[in-house]
């Protein structure tokens, strides 16, 4: 217990860690859960309906599919780099949430006054790019390691697309920090507090719209998603640089997709879309309710569904969401929780916007050829970024005579 | 304020830099060769910004540093691409079979 | 034993061992590896040098960039294993412990320039608050007309690698 009380951050920081890291690899859990859903009701079709309740506990049953299947090891594989490549994937895809901040308040837990973000860094921005450019490094070695035609092809071409769109991905940026001044992720979204008009909020998105698109793009094609997947296709590609992993390394590589997904989308939520700022006027006090409301009706539609419409195991399943629901929103309902939830809850809801906007355009656009791809980062995406980084310093420079 | 000594820090980069040129001269992969020219411009690097905290005040070193990076990443490109031509050439990578100008 | 201290032994070790196994490693994929786990050793020690930016751009560029560079084109060349022969005499009896020499050399001088440099062991050198700013205004101020050179450079380079890489169609 003197440890606790000697090293005070360090316990604070590894219990946030460990909160952080529970609550994210649920949220990547059912981020799979929600795709499938989206993308089966995009093809007129239903999705996972019968592991669970309105299939809800079809990630756990994948879950336990990849710890179950064989594990293969092609034989005259890289041993040391094949399995190294998708923890390297994973464990880099996971470190970027270190960096982002979920909320302005500051908590006190074990005497120690933190916020609610992991770390602070006054350049946390550059970090941020940082990672995401080394985990190119994951695709690579995967490719090369199997010792086969079509992941070499695959973790080759793969590599050459992320290496190329973290260049207008990084540019379409530098935007917000000219107009904000800093690089630090805190203070970007402090610069997008206020109104125009009273009413619109001051967020990145209205000023940088082209940044904004440029910058989502430029995820996509980042994350290595559809349209711009061809790397990784079935029909292309075999499953090009993960064919010849299986259950767990195989699992790892396809969490540190969805968990890219997830790291770009709250990436872009700050930069662009306020952050944890919530778009309702600060005077009012209603908002304050809207997530404890928002949850317990929540609760209450899906008693509703337990009671009247399920039937068997499904029943028993539903009623400890839903109880779990209750009691969340009545949490939420507490005086001194109710502003320390109010930050975390925009920004949860602006990164579920995002991200159904990456399933969307999933379930909708067809694939890219790679040298379409190609030719459209360096050719298109890069002059846009440019030229909205020349028109932004102009602004900038004229409004600040 | 400075915990760690700066002549730790130089003492390291001596070291790496050393071996840069142990791998440079010992190696007989062309890629190999190119790799350890990184890691002498590294070690320096390092040296740069250990006397750069020593000087106190003003950042010259970190600038040098940039450059450095900036200039080492051309390098790299360009003398990839000249490796690439000459591997092409001469269909080995191993630096002894690259001797034509040898007398 | 404090936590710097204790932070700089750890880096140090994995830069030097990663320094040996670029060295002793056969495959020049493994050695790219041990270069990369040097590079990113020594951004950890740009951190604790207190130059953040620094060690950013060394993650960016070095460690995302020149060295995904090396390890796409040693796929494309699929470099395999290095020969296993031996020294040469001259380079088992005269090269080897001059390189060794040389190490040796670097290390005594260079911990003796510490105590040469210019003074501050007080404060960790900062003009300002902000270190990154410092290094903006340094850079787009004056050492501005070799920003615009780099850029040269750069353009330079493009263009070079660009022509030599290509194939005689």
């Amino acid at each position: 217990m003197e440890f606790v009380a000697q090293h005070p951050i360090l316990v604070v920081s590894i219990v946030k860690i460990v909160v952080l890291l529970f609550v994210l690899m649920t949220a990547l859990a059912y981020l799979t859960w929600f795709e499938r859903k989206v993308v089966a009701r995009i093809q007129s079709r239903l999705g996972p309906l019968y592991v669970g309740a309105h299939g809800l506990l079809q990630p756990l049953a994948d879950g336990l599919k990849f710890l179950f299947k064989e594990d293969l090891t092609p034989p005259a594989s890289d041993k040391f780099v094949y399995i190294l490549a998708p923890f390297l994937a994973l464990s880099l895809a996971l470190t970027t949430l270190a960096l982002i901040p979920f909320g302005p308040a500051t908590l006190t837990i074990l005497g120690q006054s933190t916020n609610l973000g992991i770390t602070n860094s006054s350049i946390g921005l550059l970090f941020v790019f940082a990672i995401t450019s080394v985990g190119v490094y994951g695709v690579a070695l995967a490719g090369w390691s199997s010792n086969s035609k079509y992941p070499l092809l695959g973790g080759l071409r793969a590599s050459a697309q992320m290496v190329s769109y973290e260049v207008s991905l990084t540019l379409s940026v530098v935007g917000v920090v000219l107009l904000a001044g800093t690089l630090n992720l805190n203070d970007l979204i402090y610069a997008q507090s206020g109104r125009w008009f009273h009413y619109i909020p001051r967020w990145n998105v209205i000023p940088q719209i082209v940044g904004f698109i440029c910058y989502f793009i430029s995820a996509i094609a980042e994350t290595n998603r559809v349209p711009f997947d061809l790397p990784e296709a079935e029909t292309e590609l075999v499953a090009g640089f993960h064919t010849e992993y299986s259950s767990f390394k195989f699992a790892m590589f396809f969490m540190a997709e969805y968990a890219n997904m997830i790291t770009v989308s709250c990436l872009a939520t700050i930069l662009f879309l306020g952050g944890w700022l919530s778009p309702l006027s600060s005077a009012w006090r209603w908002p304050l309710y809207l997530p404890g409301a928002l949850l317990l009706i929540g609760g209450v539609a899906l008693v509703y569904d337990t009671v009247i419409l399920q039937r068997g195991i499904a029943r028993i399943q539903l009623a400890v969401i839903s109880s779990i629901a209750l009691a969340l929103g009545a949490i939420c309902l507490i005086p001194s929780v109710m502003p320390i939830v109010q930050g975390p809850f925009w920004f949860l809801l602006k990164v579920v916007f995002l991200l159904f906007f990456y399933v969307w355009t999933r379930g909708t656009l067809p694939r890219f050829r790679y040298d379409q791809l190609m030719d459209f980062g360096w050719k298109f995406l890069l002059p846009v970024a440019l030229a909205n980084l020349v028109v932004t310093s102009f602004v900038v420079l004229v409004l600040n005579r | 304020m400075n915990a760690v000594p700066t002549s730790y820090f130089l003492i390291l980069s001596a070291i790496l830099f050393g071996l840069g040129v142990i791998a440079f001269v010992f190696k007989r992969n062309i890629i190999t060769i190119l790799m350890a020219i990184e890691l002498m411009l590294n070690a320096v690097n390092l040296a740069f910004v250990a006397f750069d905290r020593a000087n106190g005040g003003v950042h010259n070193g970190w600038v040098f540093v940039f450059f450095v990076i900036v200039v080492a990443a051309a390098e790299a490109a360009v003398g990839l691409a000249v490796a690439i031509t000459v591997i092409r050439n001469r269909q080995s990578l191993n630096v002894e079979d690259m001797n034509l100008l040898k007398f | 034993m404090t936590l710097p201290l204790i932070m700089f032994f750890a880096c140090a070790a994995i830069a030097a061992i990663g320094a040996l196994l670029v060295i002793f490693l056969r495959e020049p994929i493994h050695s790219a590896l041990a270069l990369i786990l040097v590079m990113v050793s020594l951004a950890v020690l740009y951190l604790l040098l207190g130059a953040e930016f620094i060690a950013a751009v060394q993650i960016i560029v070095y460690a995302g960039a020149i060295m995904v560079l090396f390890i796409i084109v040693i796929m494309l060349l699929n470099a395999g294993e290095e020969e296993r022969t031996n020294l040469s005499k001259m380079a088992r009896y005269a090269g080897l412990p001059l390189g060794i020499f040389l190490t040796l050399d670097l290390v005594y001088w260079l911990s003796h320039a510490a105590h040469a440099a210019p003074a501050a062991t007080g404060a960790v050198g900062t003009v300002g608050a902000d270190p990154t700013r410092d290094l903006a205004f340094l850079l787009f101020r004056s050492y501005l007309f070799p920003f615009e050179i780099t850029s040269i450079v750069i353009l330079i380079a493009l263009l070079g690698a660009l022509v030599l890489a290509k194939r005689d169609s």
